[in-house]
């Protein structure tokens, strides 16, 4: 069961009961969180609900479509800043979520469609990608000028725009949410998203996908088309690496060209490395995991905090290359293993002292 | 006449960025297949260690040599230290290398500050009509020319040259020949990883050394690479050609940040209609 929840060996299974105890248990403890937690911990905590999101977009995407893209953050950038200049110029903010999700998948589209279509190899795919986030950090850092203004909206250049709204209530948009109620709208919106694409994967399109990461020629030769499901894989992720960006951009509250930085990026290959990738759960504790290490690592006077990070990236690709979650998960599967690799030498002992069958002789349980 | 002198300077002055910076990248991802990410921090050693050099009384050009040297042996350390086990693990070799820029960042910014360590830029300026040119811009011409030309004639006409293509090529014939296969990926990625130095004390007049140094630069040496395609020197070049041609015109007529993203988009729409890269249908050449 452990085994189950944390390493998901399996995701092509509808989940069994006790997935939805856990995450129903999960819901529980962020949701009484506030009630028993310091209001700066529940600051600090909205911000890594954002970051979640992005996790679990690049999980989704590496994990069980085999795609890695280093330049999540651009759309991650393009949801903060698409949700920041949409809710300051109408002055409302539900829609512009959903325009933040929409601007993800937009752009995931465009550029997927001329990596994905032009069949470029998963590595160039990496690296434009990166290189695509690096150069809307470049230009966004550089409309600092007056003339750089969208509707009501300047886009500051390299300070960002610190004037991002806090969600409002849909029916009644003169009602601010206060920081406990974006706390809960946060956690319950990324466990719905974790929920969301927990399921998407026992649909036939998620294991087509799934598919496409084994072995992408096969899956061509069974029929399917994988550059329209990988380039659907890569918007959905976009889209949900933008509304990540919406909330992250809240909870700071700033819209900022270091969203789609080197550093962020690494960051999320981080958050999904340590976590483990293959799994769902794994990014998101890999985004608490890491960003309280930070924290921490900033409170001890190590000096810079990039360094140490350097260091535990090229420390997880040498020596634990699963990453912790399905390291953890694997224990309990390990002792199975062992219980079976047991019962099978066993029973080719058993049968190595069986007598040698001669030709012709009539087989009885030749199923053995 | 002024104009088009302008013109002409912008577009040599952007090409030769574009060769310095991608050709150390050209050997050790278009000829090794190691995606370094590192490489914008190897070209921002090699800055700092010809601001080093300079600044305890070393010449300049003599600076140039012995930063390309530096940064040649820290490439021969990395190479042995990380690279070398995940050779053929393509994804893991950019996530380590990636660890290492952040690493290497972070140290720099401990032992230097985040301030950035300049050069003073030699050699003054060549009047033509209303236009005042760097004559050290012209240098760096000169620089990337001869570099290349070293370069393809050191792959083409040496011994080495050979054994070191024949081992990229196939890596198991070469050691059934008696190469020692393993000695070749070091000297080679010890090689690119001397360019890059090289170019970035290049670089240093111009620019300065500050430690985000390479992330400026990483983005642009990679789009060169991979749009030049599956060989590395007549890729490069003929990227590079293409690229600084388009920056050196969009940058003159708006600004700089519009030119890289005139670039990018440029190589983006390009890989959609030749996925292979230019050189994806040559089969000879280097």
């Amino acid at each position: 069961m452990v085994h189950g929840i944390l390493a998901m060996q399996h995701p092509s299974e509808r989940p069994k009961w006790w997935w939805w105890v856990f995450v129903a248990g999960l819901a529980a403890f962020f949701i009484t969180m506030p009630f028993h937690l310091e209001i700066f911990v529940i600051l600090e905590m909205s911000r890594f609900f954002g970051m979640a999101m992005l996790a679990l977009s690049m999980g989704f995407l590496w994990g069980f479509s085999g795609i890695l893209s280093f330049g999540q953050t651009a759309f991650f950038g393009l949801g903060g800043y698409g949700f920041t200049v949409l809710a300051l110029n109408t002055g409302e903010t539900t829609g512009s979520v959903f325009f933040a999700v929409a601007l993800g998948a937009a752009g995931a589209g465009i550029l997927g469609y001329f990596m994905i279509y032009g069949r470029i190899s998963e590595i160039y795919l990496s690296v434009i990608t990166l290189v695509f986030t690096l150069i809307l950090e470049k230009g966004i850092r550089a409309t600092s000028g007056d003339q750089y203004v969208i509707g009501k909206v300047r886009l500051n250049g390299q300070n960002g725009i610190p004037t991002v709204p806090q969600l409002d209530v849909p029916w009644n948009t003169s009602v601010q949410l206060d920081i406990n109620w974006f706390f809960w709208v946060g956690a319950v919106v990324m466990i719905l998203v974790y929920i969301g694409l927990r399921l998407l994967l026992t649909t036939p399109f998620g294991r087509v996908l799934v598919g496409i990461r084994e072995n992408e020629r096969r899956t061509e030769l069974l029929g399917y088309d994988t550059r329209r499901y990988k380039l659907g894989a890569f918007m959905l992720a976009g889209g949900v690496a933008g509304l990540g960006g919406a909330f992250y951009a809240i909870s700071i509250p700033l819209a900022h060209p270091e969203m789609f930085s080197l550093g962020r990026a690494a960051d999320v290959i981080m958050w999904v490395l340590v976590g483990g990738k293959g799994t769902l759960i794994g990014p998101i504790a890999g985004v608490f995991a890491i960003e309280h290490f930070k924290g921490w690592l900033g409170t001890q006077g190590v000096g810079q905090v990039t360094l140490v990070l350097g260091a535990v990236l090229i420390l997880f690709v040498l020596v634990f290359q699963r990453g912790l979650v399905p390291s953890i998960g694997s224990l309990p599967g390990l002792w199975q293993d062992r219980a079976a690799i047991g019962r099978r030498l066993g029973e080719a002992a058993a049968q190595a002292r069986r007598p040698v069958r001669r030709r012709g002789q009539a087989r009885r349980g030749s199923g053995a | 006449m002024d104009q088009v002198a302008n013109y002409l300077f912008q577009i040599g002055f952007s090409f030769s960025i574009f060769i310095l910076i991608s050709l150390g990248l050209a050997v050790i991802f278009g000829m090794m297949r190691v995606i370094n990410l590192a490489q914008g921090e190897f070209l921002m050693l090699g800055a700092y260690f010809c601001t080093l050099c300079t600044n305890a009384g070393i010449n300049l050009w003599l600076s140039f040599i012995l930063s390309a040297l530096a940064v040649g042996v820290f490439g021969v350390i990395v190479e042995r230290l990380v690279i070398q086990w995940l050779y053929g693990r393509i994804i893991d070799t950019l996530l380590a290398t990636w660890g290492l820029s952040l690493l290497l960042v972070g140290g720099v910014t401990t032992i230097f500050g985040p301030q950035t360590e300049s050069v003073a830029a030699p050699l003054g300026n060549v009047q033509v009509g209303a236009f005042g040119f760097p004559v050290y811009g012209l240098v760096m011409m000169a620089i990337a020319v001869a570099l290349l030309v070293a370069v393809y004639a050191f792959w083409r006409f040496t011994r080495y040259g050979l054994i070191v293509r024949g081992t990229m090529q196939n890596p198991t014939i070469s050691a059934a020949l008696g190469v020692n296969r393993s000695l070749v990926y070091m000297l080679t990625f010890a090689f690119g990883s001397a360019l890059t130095g090289l170019a970035g004390a290049v670089l240093a007049p111009i620019v300065g050394a500050y430690p985000t140094l390479g992330i400026v630069y990483i983005a642009k040496a990679f789009i060169t690479v991979i749009t030049g395609g599956h060989l590395p020197l007549i890729g490069t070049v003929s990227a590079s050609g293409l690229f600084s041609t388009i920056d050196g015109i969009v940058a003159t007529v708006s600004s700089s940040v519009i030119g890289e993203m005139t670039v990018l988009f440029v190589a983006i729409i390009l890989l959609r209609l030749l996925p292979l890269g230019i050189t994806g249908r040559m089969t000879r050449g280097v």
